[in-house]
């Protein structure tokens, strides 16, 4: 549909400028002209809840990690209202497939601290059979796909699982997580491409917090944000406050709405900020000043929510309060029950590598089991798992 | 002679080729500002600018296709890949363009000053996605360079020979040695041969070959079996493309017996390569098969990393095996 002209003119991205969507201002009021999204009592409540205990978790691991108790965390302070306020739009039975920073929608779901703490520790009752490194949860039973290091991959497969959805007619969408870092993979492109051309009902949530590890947003693309993209796939598209709770969760139904029902994807660009480190490898003072982290502390997306709550009668301080203790509490005393576990059995090592161990791998463990009972104390959790003694002062040598 | 431990040693590298030669340009994620989430480029971009030394957008297969461009343009392209885990993104760049730039333009065009730096390889703690070792997948492509160093000394004058080869080098960088391998260092510009490997020991009864992080290891295994008599000759072969098949033989043919260690899977892994050119040319002098200790085939663990890695006390056992075969 191009109309031809006669005199050449460059057209640049400048021309479109895309809006933010925003209802609660810092005061927890809504803004003039916003209107309330249709968010009951208890939803709304639930919601908060499952910031507030990612919070809590996310503090109280990071201070594990610092103690040695924890070989590595990853937190998501200050894209709660972000990522919860996602989850929180969608049907439990969605699919979440995200990219390792979103504790809080697996909170949301229902995940419990037992479940959290096991994975972090690795333990015998981790899903994931202490294989991968803390944070890289899953959960079939709360349509949370297990999280993959390498990023941006989650991002085509969700194009891939909701065209499934879609043939399936149950009425389902799944949503995808990426960071505005993640966004410059070749996966993100493909996804996106893929989802507009066969009309798969997928929404793509970049969470832009303004870094990539220490890279800033302004040396990760030149354009105004991931959300112009859209245009180039012919997609809907919507940029959000990702520090208003309310404003995510109306615009995450709305673009659900489109996915399910007109089988159509949707690009959600929630504004946000990386309030902590990268991760607890990572010491951001190397590359971004204090000033600039505390403009954001001050648009802290946990208060703006609360404030809201309580004018509205549906949340108390001291509820505050008791829920902020009981969260600790429950935190602390699951983490010495998980810490205690045993290790995933020496079996472990070789299945689910295929549906059915091969005789080689058979070999291979039958083999390393041999060694093992003849140095148990060079290989405590191996030899624990064999039932055979070892001499704890001595971990790291083996007879000879 | 100054200390200084394997990321110093190579930060020191890319420095005097900095230095040296305008065209040595470095990038990747996190390389400007940051220095790199492992500090291997720290300070580079201070002192060169910030057109020399960058940060790159999130894109391994664009890092590496930029790189590719860059170098058939006649610089001198040093790129970082975050961890070699996440170098299969750049798979079809490296594989298909970088080793192939040469042959199938008849040497019209090369990207031969390209050197891909990544760290690898487990020990550290990092389950899956950050403790694989990719060398296989590379070694099975010609056109390409893939070396390994296993302390600061070879990890500088190797990292200046790479970049100034006349063919693409893909240079691996054991993590686990970042901090931990420390030794003297000459402040000076030097380079170590590509392609020859190195008798760190001598020894009559047993050939012991590896590279990078497993040499500590064999090191331990070789003190082990000399407490019990056997004489080890150890080898570090440092490159892995093209591989030094003659100091091996040679090796061999006084020995009689050899092992080769390496972290990734035993299928497929690089040692199943040395073990058949070995055993085509010596085959008359072995007194025992030829073993190989290595990872399992399976995708590298996290709880249970102890015990899938090939440790001194394996290759201990592959020695007393093999010497009482
Ligand atoms: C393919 C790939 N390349 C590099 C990495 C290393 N890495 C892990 S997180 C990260 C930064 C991601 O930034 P972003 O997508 O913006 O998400 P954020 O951490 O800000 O939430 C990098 C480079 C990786 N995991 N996968």
């Amino acid at each position: 549909m191009t109309e031809y002209v006669h005199q050449p003119r460059f057209m640049t991205g400048d021309e479109f400028s895309i809006d933010t969507f925003c209802l609660l201002n810092p005061e927890g009021e809504l803004y003039q002209g916003a209107s309330e999204p249709a968010l009951e009592r208890d939803h709304a409540r639930r919601l908060y809840q499952a910031m507030l205990a990612t919070r809590i978790l996310d503090e109280r691991m990071m201070a594990a990690q610092r103690q040695g108790r924890l070989s590595f965390y990853m937190q998501c302070t200050g894209e709660e209202a972000a990522v919860v306020g996602a989850a929180a739009a969608l049907d439990d039975a969605d699919m979440i497939m995200a990219q390792y920073r979103e504790q809080g929608a697996l909170m949301y779901r229902g995940f419990s601290i037992d479940e959290f703490m096991n994975q972090l520790f690795g333990n015998e009752l981790d899903y994931g059979k202490g294989r991968q490194m803390p944070i890289h949860y899953g959960s079939r039973k709360l349509h949370y796909m297990t999280i993959s290091s390498p990023l941006a991959t989650q991002i085509p497969q969700a194009t891939g699982y909701a065209y499934g959805q879609k043939l399936a007619g149950d009425g389902h969408c799944t949503l995808t997580f990426f960071g505005e870092g993640a966004a410059s993979e070749g996966d993100f492109h493909a996804a996106l491409n893929m989802a507009s051309v066969h009309q798969v009902p997928v929404i793509f949530f970049c969470r832009n917090n303004g870094y990539a590890i220490s890279t800033p947003s302004t040396e990760q693309f030149a354009a105004d944000g991931i959300a112009p993209r859209a245009f180039g796939y012919h997609m809907h598209v919507i940029r959000v406050d990702g520090n208003d709770a309310l404003a995510v969760f109306e615009a995450t139904t709305q673009a659900r709405k489109i996915a399910v029902e007109q089988n159509q994807p949707v690009l959600i660009e929630a504004m946000s900020y990386r309030l902590a480190a990268h991760s607890s490898s990572d010491d951001p003072s190397g590359y971004r000043s204090k000033d600039e982290e505390e403009v954001w502390r001050a648009k802290d997306p946990l208060l703006r929510l609360q404030k809201w709550l309580v004018k509205k009668g549906w949340w108390s301080d001291e509820e505050e309060a008791s829920q902020q203790e009981t969260l600790r509490r429950e935190v602390l005393d699951t983490m010495k029950r998980a810490e205690k576990r045993s290790s995933p059995p020496l079996d472990s090592l070789i299945s689910d590598v295929y549906a059915d161990v091969t005789p080689a791998l058979q070999r291979q463990l039958d083999q390393l089991k041999r060694h093992i009972r003849r140095y148990p104390d060079a290989y405590p959790k191996g030899a624990k798992s064999l039932d055979l003694d070892v001499d704890p002062a001595n971990h790291s040598q083996g007879e000879v | 002679m100054p200390t200084m431990n394997m990321l110093q040693a190579i930060n020191n590298a890319l420095d005097i080729a900095m230095a040296e030669d305008e065209k040595v340009i470095c990038f990747g994620e996190d390389v400007g500002v940051f220095g790199g989430v492992f500090r291997a480029t720290s300070h580079l971009q201070e002192k060169y600018g910030k057109a020399r030394c960058f940060n790159t957008p999130l894109v391994e297969q664009g890092i590496i296709g930029f790189a590719n461009g860059l170098a058939a343009q006649g610089s001198v392209p040093v790129a970082e890949i975050q961890f070699a885990d996440y170098i299969f993104p750049a798979f079809d760049q490296i594989v298909n363009e970088t080793a192939k730039f040469r042959y199938r333009s008849g040497d019209l065009f090369n990207v031969g000053g390209l050197t891909i730096r990544t760290p690898y390889g487990g020990g550290i703690a990092g389950g899956l996605y950050h403790s694989q070792s990719p060398e296989a997948y590379f070694t099975h492509t010609p056109g390409l360079k893939v070396v390994v160093p296993r302390n600061p000394y070879q990890a500088k004058g190797l990292l200046l020979a790479a970049i100034r080869d006349p063919d693409p080098v893909l240079y691996l960088e054991p993590k686990r040695l970042y901090r931990a391998a420390v030794g003297d260092v000459p402040e000076e510009d030097y380079q170590l041969p590509i392609g020859e490997a190195e008798v760190i020991k001598e020894g009559s009864d047993i050939t012991l070959v590896g590279w990078g992080a497993q040499m500590e290891v064999i090191g331990k295994a070789a003190e082990l079996a000399e407490e019990q008599g056997i004489a080890c000759e150890v080898i570090d072969l440092r490159t892995l493309l093209p591989w030094d098949a003659d100091t091996v033989a040679e090796s061999v043919f006084k020995t009689g017996r050899l092992i080769v260690s390496h972290e990734a899977p035993l299928t497929g892994g690089f040692a199943g390569e040395i073990a058949a050119t070995i055993q085509e040319r010596c085959f008359l002098y072995l007194e025992s098969p030829i073993s190989r200790v290595t990872g399992l085939d399976t995708p590298f663990p996290l709880v249970l990393e102890k015990e899938y890695l090939p440790d001194h006390l394996k290759i201990f056992e592959a020695i007393r095996e093999s010497v009482n075969f």
